[in-house]
């Protein structure tokens, strides 16, 4: 899973972010007769048919491939419930709504594989597009209040994918903020000339560094990424911020 | 249908319980690996239960494909088996992915002691192997001083060419539940009151402690 994808740029793949979605539990209601299973992550059923019972979601959707099931949408999936997220999503620019943790996940595996069991389907799915767009740029305008120092982020009711997207970005530039806007970074007065010379010797190298570091990560989350596309002008704040810390110290 | 002995066994008498240690010891596993991948250091090695486990399912696998039984009831194990099996052989593939990045590092701390013994073995390997491998390429090459794996010159009074793991970043973590006010940063300056349920981006160094007890799960 992990191993396969390259660590550097982001812990799991959009795939294995799909896998552990896949654990949730949404509600069926069988048209066979079958006994109860014994399976590693739990007990279930016995079906019978016409009695809704729990699985979890890999079950439901192998049993809805074969035509055993209908599976019955999770209460957040319905196009009311959604038009008030959409909107709460609207209204607070500075939180996130409560969906479950795998909400893009479980939304396209239930859209991709139990059309005929959701209703209005086209609508609900325009309205988690829109909420996932909502979403992401908050998460984006969120970056580009990130200007010196930070010791946390708080993103309550992020989702999984959504965690998994920003990450590698996130992690870098929060790096890059500690590591350049330490006390120790800025001059103090009664330092020794030598020491200064010092200071001043390094401050450009890692501008450079850091820009072309940055740069790198824009890139490459531009191109993997295309439903979340990091926008100039974070990048240029952080530039900004990092080019400040380095006259602080040359001064 | 009949069920099989290993069925029995698994599920068996016990019932709801036996079920439920079941279902937690796959969460674990799926934690544990979730958690692997984050956690910028190694974990400690979990208990064997989830490849005994897995022998047991196989042997069902087997007698229900003995038995004839309904082909549903037998590929809905067989996919219970191999999502099981593919987040068991990613979880090592991981462990492996930071044995082999930081061999030396692990070698020489405590963190030995979190490897299973194949690990072991394969660390060794590993470092023998390097080792073979960079004195053959370039170090034998070197003037004197400059010869050994572990140190830049002979005048390096510790080990500093061993690379470690970075623990000095950011991770993306969620609490299980409260924990109150906590402090980030050695001044006391930093401080957040930590919920039930959030969802942070913190300096893994200074919630190291809260995810080694269990109070904090990484994301």
């Amino acid at each position: 899973m992990a191993g396969q994808s390259n660590p550097h740029l982001s812990i799991f793949s959009a795939p294995e972010v799909e896998f552990l979605a896949e654990d949730e539990v949404v509600e069926i209601v069988p048209n066979i007769k079958m006994d109860a299973v014994n399976m590693i992550c739990g007990d279930f059923g016995p079906f019978f048919p016409q009695i809704a019972t729990k699985v979890p979601l890999w079950l439901a959707v192998a049993l809805k491939k074969r035509g055993k099931c209908s599976i019955r949408p999770p209460e957040w999936m319905f196009v009311e419930r959604l038009t008030h997220v959409l909107e709460a999503e609207r209204e607070s620019p500075r939180e996130f709504q409560p969906l479950p943790f795998h909400y893009v996940e479980m939304s396209k595996l239930l859209l991709d594989n139990a059309h005929e069991d959701i209703p209005d389907i086209y609508m609900v799915r325009s309205l988690i597009e829109d909420i996932r767009d909502v979403r992401f740029h908050k998460v984006e305008t969120g970056l580009e209040t990130i200007s010196g120092r930070t010791h946390a982020v708080k993103l309550k009711n992020l989702s999984a994918m959504e965690v998994n997207i920003v990450r590698p970005f996130m992690v870098r530039a929060l790096q890059a903020f500690y590591k350049h806007d330490s006390p120790e970074m800025i001059q103090q007065p009664e330092s020794t000339v030598n020491r200064r010379a010092q200071v001043v010797d390094r401050g450009p190298r890692n501008i450079f560094v850091t820009v072309t570091g940055l740069n790198m990560i824009l890139s490459v989350v531009a191109k993997s990424r295309d439903a979340f596309v990091v926008n100039n002008a974070s990048f240029g704040a952080a530039a900004a911020a990092v080019s400040t810390t380095v006259m602080n110290c040359s001064l | 249908m009949e069920r099989g002995e290993a069925a029995k066994r698994r599920g068996g008498g016990g019932g709801g319980h036996g079920g439920k240690k079941r279902c937690r010891s796959s969460e674990e596993g799926v934690e544990e690996r979730e958690g692997g991948a984050g956690d910028p250091a190694l974990r400690g090695w979990p208990s064997s239960e989830g490849r005994e486990q897995i022998q047991l399912l196989e042997e069902t696998l087997d007698e229900f494909t003995e038995n004839r039984s309904d082909d549903l009831v037998v590929s809905l194990y067989q996919m219970d088996l191999d999502r099981a099996l593919f987040l068991l052989r990613s979880y090592l593939r991981i462990r492996l992915q930071k044995i082999e990045n930081y061999m030396v590092h692990i070698s020489k701390t405590n963190l030995w002691n979190r490897l299973s013994e194949q690990e072991q073995r394969f660390a060794k390997r590993c470092i023998e192997i390097m080792e073979k491998h960079l004195e053959q390429s370039v170090l034998s090459r070197l003037p004197y001083g400059y010869q050994s794996m572990l140190k830049q010159s002979i005048s390096s009074e510790e080990d500093d060419m061993v690379p470690e793991p970075q623990l000095d970043t950011f991770v993306f973590c969620k609490t299980k539940s409260d924990v109150g006010a906590f402090q980030l940063d050695d001044t006391g300056e930093e401080i957040v009151d930590l919920v039930a349920d959030d969802l942070y981006v913190l300096r893994y160094k200074s919630i190291r402690g809260l995810v080694d007890g269990g109070r904090i799960d990484l994301v």
